[in-house]
């Protein structure tokens, strides 16, 4: 049956259930960017998903071939717009395995920091969102929201002053990093970060001892282990899951092996251990941006100083892949090189992509309204998702 | 010259209705200002420097020059009338309140019963606009309507039953004037144990935040009103703020003492007034610190916790007033 005429009809089935047909996107207040789902549901309960995705394809694999290795990591910040600090690293960590490029010291603890205080921005969108899936942009979720945004502008505004730009950076370039701090930026990062941490116990008191919260959240989209293994999701959903992995411990990259940081796991797989990954992941990355600024060592900030022109990265034949740990979880990505000065092949592992599997797996059983909470948990973006 | 009945009440009725369409166009202000507040944000400004004050007037004029769409599949009788129908008995429900002592539209001897019956009316009104709109959110949020109302209109009736014990009277004026030496509210456990019952109910009642699953914004879009624009979707809007300022007067009378204030007897409405805008703020605050609860768990509230609770306390209200007799403290 075609689908157009699926979404018109109920369809009565035998067991004296009504099935609705409900189309959720690809324009819909929650639906995080683009993204489609069709739902069966029998009364509120949805029995089935279907997911749709692709609404924002963009070639961006295509337009890797076509860009040199000096011009693409400006466009790998748009593949997970929210987080592009991850996704820029990931690239050019795949370039620099590939040429077996050494990455100074100071380039490898500005890279943690971006990456870090991209982390707490990312998160400070996430927690904002998914209280808005919850309660509404005309109810307390929004209250949350424009707290979280006021923090994340903030952040922004540090990076702003790093790189010049607020969402889509170019920090990062083969061999280091394009910019060094600016003067006065250390102290500044330290205020921001200290006041990040201190409103984070505002809002874990405002959510944690909220009974209709923690009424939503609690065993609601569990992810067993088992199912977060198979899927292969990744990054605080995995973490939720009981699954003690993250990239930057399981193979430090970038010297994330000098930090000391605790990498939280939570056993439920419900959207509350999701939850309590992330928030203390705020808390975690706020630690390493201090022992990052405090451990940073003089030096120069790229071992290719002064490449502008496109066609000075020269890669050699080869392939190589790096894998980063994003804000959604494990970014990677996949070179082929040529030896031109544009890679012959690439291929981005997207974590949303990986991770927005999981829920035709999850959301079957569940009121309409978790849905969009189990969505939000999952915290896809679609520019990832798509590419 | 004495007008004659008919003509005198046609006049406060006419006097009352534009008094309350004015009244709630700014209690919008209020609102949006009040969480502005707690959002850390400014609220309407540019319209009517420097607080916005002319903003709910020009969202008024927004929505009447706004295309009038119906959609092609609709139910068009339905669809055009649901707005009506979900109007009247908002607006019908500041027929019985009396602002002050002899100043109301009708202060019947049953005004409490009146108020009730005609408040959960409005149910027909939402569910014909989301079954008229032949929209699946609106079909959803129409049958959410249904489930919400019925589970809330009994504790909310029987949380307002409390003070109507307490005074042995229906009529309003009357049960204001059982309050003449302690307001309900300070009635020793019962009074502030049916606030609070009232207070959840009413937030139901009104499909307001946690329990706003009709609207549900992000999940069902718009609810019942995802195809209503322009004038038909401010008379809904019109409608739901009524009906909340309409419970809210009612709490203020049943629970807060009404009129009754130290000062002069002509600052009667304005305690009035400004108990009732006290639960109202209350309602939203509340709307604005939490998130919105599920449609299961909505109905576990009200069948598991809140109905028997409300009962127990209508019992024990109806023990003590055996005992000691109805009629004032």
């Amino acid at each position: 049956m075609p689908d157009t005429q699926i979404q018109q009809i109920v369809e009565l089935g035998y067991g004296g259930n009504e099935r609705l047909m409900m189309n959720m996107g690809p324009q819909h207040p929650s639906s995080h960017g683009v993204f489609r789902m069709i739902l069966a549901l029998e009364g509120e309960t949805v029995v089935g998903v279907d997911a749709v995705i692709g609404y924002l394809h963009r070639c961006h694999e295509k337009l890797g071939e076509t860009l040199t290795y000096v011009q693409y990591p400006s466009i790998a910040s748009k593949t997970d717009y929210v987080a592009a600090m991850t996704s820029e690293l990931a690239y050019v960590s795949a370039v620099e395995r590939i040429a077996k490029i050494e990455v100074p010291r100071r380039a490898q603890y500005l890279r943690v920091i971006a990456a870090e205080l991209q982390r707490i921005a990312s998160h400070c969108l996430w927690l904002g969102t998914w209280c808005l899936d919850m309660g509404g942009a005309l109810g307390g979720g929004a209250t949350v929201f424009l707290y979280t945004i006021r923090e994340r502008e903030m952040v922004l505004d540090r990076l702003e002053e790093l790189t010049g730009a607020r969402l889509l950076y170019g920090f990062h370039q083969v061999g280091g990093t394009r910019y060094d701090i600016p003067a006065g930026w250390d102290a500044k990062v330290r205020e921001t970060v200290g006041f990040i941490e201190r409103r984070i116990d505002e809002y874990e008191a405002m959510l944690e001892r909220n009974t209709f919260f923690v009424a939503r959240t609690q065993g609601v989209g569990v992810i067993s282990r088992e199912l977060a293994q198979a899927v292969g999701v990744s990054g605080p959903l995995i973490r939720g899951s009981g699954v003690n992995y993250d990239v930057r411990r399981a193979e430090p990259y970038s010297s994330y092996a000098d930090f000391d940081f605790v990498v939280p796991v939570e056993t439920a797989g419900d959207c509350y251990a999701r939850y309590r990954v992330r928030m203390v992941e705020f808390r975690q990355s706020i630690r390493i941006v201090r022992q990052a600024l405090d451990g940073l060592p003089a030096g120069p900030i790229s071992s290719r100083p002064g490449v502008k022109s496109v066609g000075q990265v020269r890669v050699p034949k080869g392939e190589g892949y790096a894998r980063v740990e994003g804000a959604r979880g494990e970014v990677g990505c996949y070179l082929v090189s040529d030896g031109g000065p544009k890679p012959y092949r690439m291929k981005w592992r997207g974590a949303s992509f990986s991770n927005l599997a999981v829920l035709p797996h999850i959301v079957p059983g569940h009121k309409v309204a978790d849905v969009v909470a189990i969505m939000g948990s999952v915290d896809p973006v679609f520019g990832e998702v798509d590419r | 010259m004495a007008l004659p009945p008919v003509a005198w009440h046609a006049l406060v009725a006419f006097v009352v209705l534009n008094a309350v369409v004015l009244l709630v166009t700014y209690v919008t202000l209020l609102e949006r200002k009040f969480a502005a507040r707690m959002q850390s944000r400014i609220g309407p400004y540019y319209v009517g420097r420097p607080h916005g004050w002319l903003q709910p007037i020009a969202d008024a004029l927004k929505l009447m020059i706004k295309e009038d769409i119906v959609p092609a599949a609709a139910d068009r009788g339905v669809y055009n009338l649901a707005p009506v129908v979900f109007l009247v008995p908002c607006m019908l429900i500041f027929a019985t309140i009396p602002f002050a002592p002899g100043l109301g539209v009708a202060d019947l001897n049953i005004g409490v019963l009146f108020f009730l019956a005609v408040s959960s009316l409005e149910i027909v009104g939402l569910f014909m606009g989301g079954w008229g709109s032949n929209n699946k959110y609106a079909l959803l949020s129409a049958m959410r309507a249904v489930n919400q109302i019925i589970s809330y209109d009994l504790p909310f009736v029987f949380a307002a039953l409390v003070p109507v014990l307490l005074a042995g009277s229906l009529q309003m004026s009357a049960i204001v004037d059982a309050q003449q030496g302690l307001a309900f509210v300070f009635y020793p456990v019962l009074g502030q144990l049916a606030f609070v019952a009232y207070l959840v109910a009413t937030l139901a009642a009104e499909n307001r935040v946690p329990f706003d699953i009709l609207e549900a914004e992000s999940e069902l879009v718009a609810g019942f009103r995802v195809e209503y624009s322009g004038m038909k979707f401010a008379l809904i809007q019109l409608g739901e703020y009524a009906h909340m300022l309409g419970t809210s007067f009612l709490g203020a009378l049943l629970f807060l003492g009404g009129w009754l204030g130290p000062g002069p007897a002509w600052l009667g409405p304005f305690w009035f007034l400004g108990k009732a805008l006290l639960i109202f703020l209350i309602v939203t605050w509340v709307r604005w610190s939490f998130v919105r609860i599920r449609v299961d768990q909505i109905l576990a509230i009200s069948w598991k916790l809140l109905l028997p609770a409300t009962l127990v306390l209508l019992l024990a209200t109806g023990l003590v007033v055996a005992t000691r007799g109805a009629g004032g403290v």
